[in-house]
């Protein structure tokens, strides 16, 4: 069978299942369903940080967030989009505090700058020429990339959204799937709240809800689910570029083009699927946040809100097939995948039509948690 | 009068014709149009916006008006300055 006329389903509508539709269409796919449980961005990606970086630590995800920085440079002309994404590149400024951070920064530069990713190793002072109400207080370095910045989720989603509906994909929101159909180790379909869908090719899109919609067709995704919560300010005039974040002392906080103040931080809870806003997060918040970018203790705080990260053993995506013929998928991304997501279409686009990967699959897949520990474990995660 | 002149949303300056023209584009609850255009995030907190945005989903889709959920409120009615909640959790601890 010619696989661009294979019945696709896709599980998801965040950024991930919006773009793998868009690349799967554009390439010429015909029968192509994204099924949505909620709204479009419902899920994780519409409750992230808005954050798109290069600075990662190892050289997959500095590929991948290179290859999907460019994207996004072009995203409206390449997508025909009317309106605009706010992809504002003001850099991220990465703080470390400590003589450990120092060294891996330098690694981590020495990897980026290979790839041509234009990220440099600076002093306190430097850093604090970039953000000048930065308390360099207990900062001993910080890293620097003026192209990574902002992008607005929703409109990103929404511009996978228009693309892929005009060339032909079928959008089901509000629509749940209770089922994956498995037949002779092949998928048949799936089964949803508004009926079955039969389809020769499952994509698992699904984000906080891989695991179980991994579980449904009768595969084991090692990831789990744990809630991130993230807080807005009111909107004031600008005062700040660059994105601020910091591993050590567990905080990003961006200005937002709208004039707001975002900011979260990444502190281990328990797995499960609950996105409930705590105290203990609005209180550790506002002391990092004051502590390092003390000019914010005036902003006054609007809202809160928890979304889910899916977490993989080594903080790197799973794109790939499975046990089950026919069922693939794109999870695990561990609090980046909005970034990532033009890469993750265009890998699943070659993966679903059998082209020659652009990117080594073998460290993506599925398989590489069967072995050993895994040697690329990413640490630049908040 | 023509739609254009409508304001719907006074804090994100929205026409009655940009909401039905996201209708068209296959947004249909408050919460997929709060997303996309800000209607309920500015000062107002949907308090303005949200009865005359649910009367236009009721028109366009026939949809019972009593069945139209008004956007979700987050915790803070009123903004707190992240100072002060710094400095009760520093006297606690």
């Amino acid at each position: 069978m010619n696989p661009k006329e294979a019945r696709i389903v896709i599980i998801g509508g965040g950024i991930s299942g919006a773009s793998i539709a868009y690349h799967l269409a554009e390439a010429g796919c015909t029968d192509v369903t994204l099924i949505e449980k909620g709204y479009l961005a419902s899920g994780a990606t519409g409750r992230c940080g808005a954050g798109v970086r290069q600075q990662w630590g190892t050289r997959l995800n500095c590929q991948m967030a290179k290859e999907s920085v460019a994207f996004f440079e072009r995203a409206e002309e390449i997508l025909g989009y009317d309106g605009d994404v706010e992809f504002k590149q003001a850099g991220y400024l990465i703080v470390g505090t400590n003589e450990e951070e120092d060294a891996r920064f330098a690694e981590n530069v020495a990897l980026q700058q290979a790839l041509d990713i234009p990220a440099e190793h600076l002093t306190p002072k430097q850093a604090k020429r970039l953000i000048p109400h930065l308390n360099t207080e207990g900062v001993t370095s910080a890293t620097f990339c003026p192209t990574d910045g902002h992008l607005n989720p929703f409109l990103m989603t929404d511009a996978f959204y228009h693309a892929a509906s005009e060339r032909g994909v079928r959008f089901k929101t509000y629509t749940k799937v209770t089922d994956v159909r498995v037949k002779d180790g092949r998928v048949a379909g799936v089964e949803t709240t508004a009926g079955d869908y039969p389809a020769d090719v499952i994509i698992n899109a699904a984000g906080g809800h891989a695991q179980l919609v991994g579980q449904m067709a009768g595969v084991e995704i090692p990831v789990q689910s744990q809630n991130r919560e993230i807080l807005v300010t009111e909107p004031i005039e600008k005062i700040q570029d660059p994105m601020v974040i910091s591993f050590s002392r567990n905080i990003y906080c961006q200005q937002t083009p709208h004039g707001s103040f975002v900011m979260g931080r990444g502190d281990n809870r328990p797995s499960g699927y609950t996105t409930e806003s705590s105290w203990q997060f609005l209180e550790a918040m506002a002391q990092t946040a004051v502590t390092l970018l003390p000019p914010l203790k005036d902003l006054r705080v609007v809202r809160q809100w928890g979304g889910l990260y899916n977490l993989s053993p080594d903080r790197q995506p799973i794109i790939g097939g499975t046990e089950v013929e026919g069922f693939y998928i794109a999870c695990g991304y561990s609090g980046h995948g909005f970034m990532l997501a033009p890469v993750t279409g265009r890998l699943m686009k070659e993966i679903v039509l059998g082209e020659k990967p652009s990117l080594p699959l073998e460290e993506l897949s599925l398989e590489r948690f069967d072995g050993e520990d895994t040697e690329a474990y990413e640490q630049s995660v908040v | 009068m023509d739609k254009r002149d409508v304001i719907v949303c006074r804090c994100s300056d929205l026409t009655l014709a940009d909401l039905e023209a996201l209708f068209n584009t296959g947004y249909k609850t408050f919460e997929e149009l709060k997303r996309i255009a800000r209607i309920g995030m500015g000062p107002c907190q949907g308090t303005t916006c949200g009865p005359i945005v649910r009367s236009a989903i009721h028109r366009r889709f026939k949809e019972p008006i009593e069945r139209i959920p008004l956007h979700r409120a987050r915790p803070f009615n009123i903004g707190i300055k992240l100072g002060a909640i710094k400095e009760a959790a520093d006297d606690e601890s």
